[in-house]
């Protein structure tokens, strides 16, 4: 039986060791190479990559970066926290308001970031509805700016949120609430007190399941930032294409990678339920 | 069933929860609807399918169209059957090693991933005489397909009862017989789950594919991005509007079979 | 008797501890065996040694003087019922009892399923899935499905444990009927004496991973070779390291008969059961017992002074 169950993991093996393990290992070689004079790979080895990242330039995306994944995570809590709730409440209905959350997730992430393009451009529909209503003479400036990357990412990663944050108060003990009241806790502080404080594990993981993506957005950025809001993803990007520097890309890709490992080994303790 | 102690609470919630669900579906549906318009511009002129006869007949769509479609039919296959194996291997005994480099699959920021598949292959055709193309996408999205097949296929193993297989086994069905006629059956709807989610997964993606693409292996949401980029183009409403529908009724679908 | 399944010296070692311990066992060809004791006891982890699903650690298992022990739970002509019968949800009745017998690539399947169904009275049931079915109905399908096989030896798992107590006393009754039937050869495995006592040719009452004691009915509720298979078969008074069941006990305000044994003692409680009566009494030297009278004998009333008796024939003495 033993051997047989080998057999059934071995293409998955295959898979992520070639597929996965590999390219990062490549690229872990790579970020101690020096760029060639035609941005090809040269020796020595060096870990003149990994200090450049001190540059302040650098170290600005790098901040920046957190500082806009930090605010889609916050406004994701805020957004999806009240939504969670209502849907934990909903009784026979909870499924379906859930596909509705989930339904959207599904769709093209790239049509849906499109579709705030549509939106938010300066001839799109909220500044023609606006300048008709005459609220307005001239279009605001509505996309390519850090809101609009904070709006898309929120818009896009909204279900990381809610989908935990529903699980745990799904499981909040109704007794509490009563027991709570009981205890002559007004409806605001058993909210305050009670749900959020019990809600704390789905609020760690919905957190962290939006933070991550957040931080190494590429596409959401791209698009409605203009190029202008500038974070990790793009700058990686940046130097496996136009800028042509392989070992500096390399080294930045793994220091991403590493600060979601940290972040998954500080914020995620073992769950039940999961793939083991 | 209210909970109660919350109740003063109800109404607020509703009326959160109508705005947030406005948040959600609204945009794409403004989209759609505007794709209809007769006018290029964000003022309705009239009912038209002007956009969509424009996208037929546009030749390096319609290609780009194709090439996802392949790409996006092979890889599902493929991430199927490996995923569903290795569902019913973990099934059998856990394996943390492997299920944690399944979640890292996942949580690996697509941008990261794209460009070590590219180092990987560029590296790799040193020795090889092959180049970016079809098959290098297709591999690319298996690789980031199995972890979510295996996710699906393992949360219906976890309702089938384990003494089922015990039970062929002793009937004398041998260990692939009682996986074929036995397991397999009680898994399927999940398994089919995870091919149309695997489909819409493959089909969708952009920043891994743009890194691994050839020169003859442009897929839709590459053209869709490259115009895009150059802003709003009534073109690429009608487009998204086609992907809204049918990526809604294949994840609707979905849905519909994990619950069975 | 010709055995059919043999195990010498069968130990069984997890990790943790030792699940089975140098169990030697013969069952005879058309016997009804049982294996009874408590939970834990190691009784369901043999049967699963010999249908397959684990490996012993050391010993071996013959069936039919051939060693099975390293076989395929698929390669040994032994089939069992399980506790909660893991009936193929997605199979009807008939194609679950079919399923063996299509993977043997047997003849004439569907007469030999008509007559099994016809002996566990489920005819008509055919098209069924098991969720339509009673736990009753199910159960028998459980067992048609391993009948149909024709093992060698029939391996039962405490089938009759998730059935209602009512439905329990019916359901043994018709399981001795067919094993009668039929004459395959029965391993039952419960931890429930009675069902173990009422239905067996032969049992054997475990504790600890160790095999206690192997015999009749008669044999082990009379003869207990240890005080544990005493307790275990029923109540049991013990008096100064003897044991005398509460039926060999005997309470009366007069004198004992000759050559009985006998001590003074205080009726403490008088409980009618219906079909007899416990009288509970507190010897004068110190312990309790509970004597089963009959409820047409005479009466007791707390506090009433006794003498407790039986005969020395009836006392249950151990090595």
């Amino acid at each position: 039986m033993k051997r047989l169950r080998a057999w059934f993991l071995a293409p998955t093996w295959t898979v992520m060791l070639s597929l996965f393990a590999a390219p990062l290992a490549i690229i872990l070689a790579y970020s101690f190479l020096t760029r060639g004079t035609w941005g090809g790979l040269t020796r020595p080895w060096s870990t003149e990559s990994y200090q450049r990242l001190a540059d302040p330039i650098y170290l600005g995306i790098l901040w920046r970066s957190f500082w806009i994944a930090g605010a889609a995570t916050v406004l994701c809590l805020v957004l999806g926290f009240p939504l969670a709730l209502f849907i934990s409440r909903a009784g026979n209905r909870k499924n379906l308001y859930l596909s509705l959350v989930i339904l959207p997730f599904w769709t093209s992430f790239l049509v849906r970031t499109y579709a705030w393009m549509f939106l938010l451009r300066d001839t799109g529909l909220i500044n023609t509805v606006l300048q008709k209503l005459g609220l307005i003479h001239n279009p605001l400036p509505l996309l390519y700016n850090d809101g609009a990357v904070i709006l898309g990412l929120v818009y896009g990663y909204l279900p990381f949120m809610v989908l935990p944050l529903y699980a745990t108060l799904e499981r909040l003990d109704r007794n509490l609430l009563e027991a709570a009241a009981d205890l002559g806790a007004k409806p605001w502080v058993a909210l305050t007190r009670v749900v959020i404080p019990l809600s704390a594990p789905g609020i760690r993981a919905g957190a962290i399941l939006v933070f991550i993506p957040c931080l190494g957005a590429y596409l959401t950025p791209d698009l409605l930032g203009g190029g202008k809001t500038v974070m990790i993803g793009n700058l990686i990007q940046n130097q496996f294409t136009t800028a042509r520097d392989w070992p500096f890309g390399s080294a930045v890709s793994l220091t991403l990678m590493a600060i979601v490992l940290v972040l998954l080994l500080v914020f995620v303790r073992r769950q039940e339920g999961g793939l083991v | 069933m209210k909970k109660p102690g919350v109740k003063w609470l109800a109404a607020p919630l509703a009326i959160y929860a109508v705005l947030a669900y406005l948040f959600l579906h609204l945009p794409l549906l403004i989209l759609s609807g505007f794709s209809f318009n007769e006018s290029r511009f964000t003022v309705w002129q009239g009912f038209s399918l002007v956009w969509y006869r424009a996208a037929f007949q546009n030749q390096q769509l319609k290609e780009a169209a194709w090439n996802s479609l392949i790409i996006a039919i092979f890889a599902t296959v493929a991430a199927t059957i490996i995923g569903t194996l290795c569902a019913y291997g973990f099934w059998k005994r856990s394996s943390p090693v492997l299920a944690g480099s399944l979640y890292m699959s996942l949580v690996t920021p697509e941008i990261v991933s794209g460009i070590s598949l590219l180092a990987f292959y560029q590296w790799i055709f040193r020795f090889l005489r092959v180049q970016l193309g079809m098959h290098t996408v297709i591999l690319a999205h298996v690789s980031f397909s199995i972890a979510y097949v295996v996710i699906v296929v393992m949360a219906r193993l976890r309702t089938v009862d384990a003494q089922l297989e015990e039970a062929a086994l002793d009937l004398g069905a041998n260990e692939w017989e009682a996986f074929r006629y036995v397991t397999l059956p009680a898994i399927l709807p999940g398994v089919i789950a995870a091919a149309l989610l695997a489909f819409t997964v493959s089909f969708d993606d952009y920043v891994i594919t743009s890194m691994v693409a050839g020169v003859d292996s442009e897929t839709l949401p590459m053209v869709i991005y490259a115009i895009a980029r150059r802003g709003v183009n009534p073109v690429v409403n009608a487009i998204s509007a086609l992907i809204v529908m049918g990526f809604g009724s294949l994840i609707l679908i979905s849905e519909r079979l994990r619950e069975t | 008797m010709e055995s059919v399944l043999e195990l010498e010296d069968i130990s069984k070692d997890y990790p943790a501890h030792r699940a089975v311990n140098a169990v030697s066992l013969d069952v005879g060809r058309g016997e009804f065996f049982s294996l009874l004791g408590p939970s834990g006891c190691g009784k369901t982890t043999t049967l699963r040694m010999v249908a397959g699903f684990e490996d012993p650690t050391t010993g071996q298992i013959r069936l039919n003087g051939a060693r099975i022990h390293h076989l395929k739970p698929y390669q040994r002509n032994v089939s069992t019922v399980f506790q909660n019968y893991a009936l193929f949800p997605h199979l009807t009745v008939q194609q679950n009892i079919e399923f063996g017998l299509r993977r043997r690539a047997e003849n004439h399947i569907d007469q030999r399923v008509r007559q099994v169904l016809e002996l566990v009275q489920l005819t008509g049931k055919e098209s069924r899935y098991p969720s339509q079915l009673s736990g009753g109905e199910r159960q028998r399908v459980a067992l048609a499905r391993s009948l149909v096989l024709e093992p060698d030896v029939l391996l039962l798992d405490e089938p009759l444990s998730a059935l209602d107590p009512n439905l329990r006393k019916q359901v043994r009754a018709e399981l001795k009927n067919i094993q009668r039937q039929t004459g395959i050869t029965f391993l039952f495995v419960t931890h429930d004496q009675e069902e173990a006592l009422s239905l067996s040719d032969r049992l054997g009452v475990m504790s600890g991973g160790e095999l206690q004691q192997v015999g009749t009915p008669e044999d082990l509720y009379l003869r207990p070779r240890t005080r544990f298979v005493a307790s275990f078969l029923g109540l049991v008074n013990w008096i100064d390291g003897v044991g005398v069941r509460p039926e060999a006990t005997r309470v009366t305000k007069g004198p004992a008969e000759t050559g009985a044994r006998s001590m003074p003692a205080r009726v403490v409680q008088s409980t009618f059961l219906g079909n007899c009566v416990h009288v509970e009494a507190r010897m004068d030297a110190g312990p309790t017992v509970v004597a089963e009278v009959s409820r047409l004998g005479e009466s007791f009333s707390e506090g009433e002074t006794v003498d407790v008796w039986w005969q020395p024939d009836d006392e249950l003495t151990f090595e």
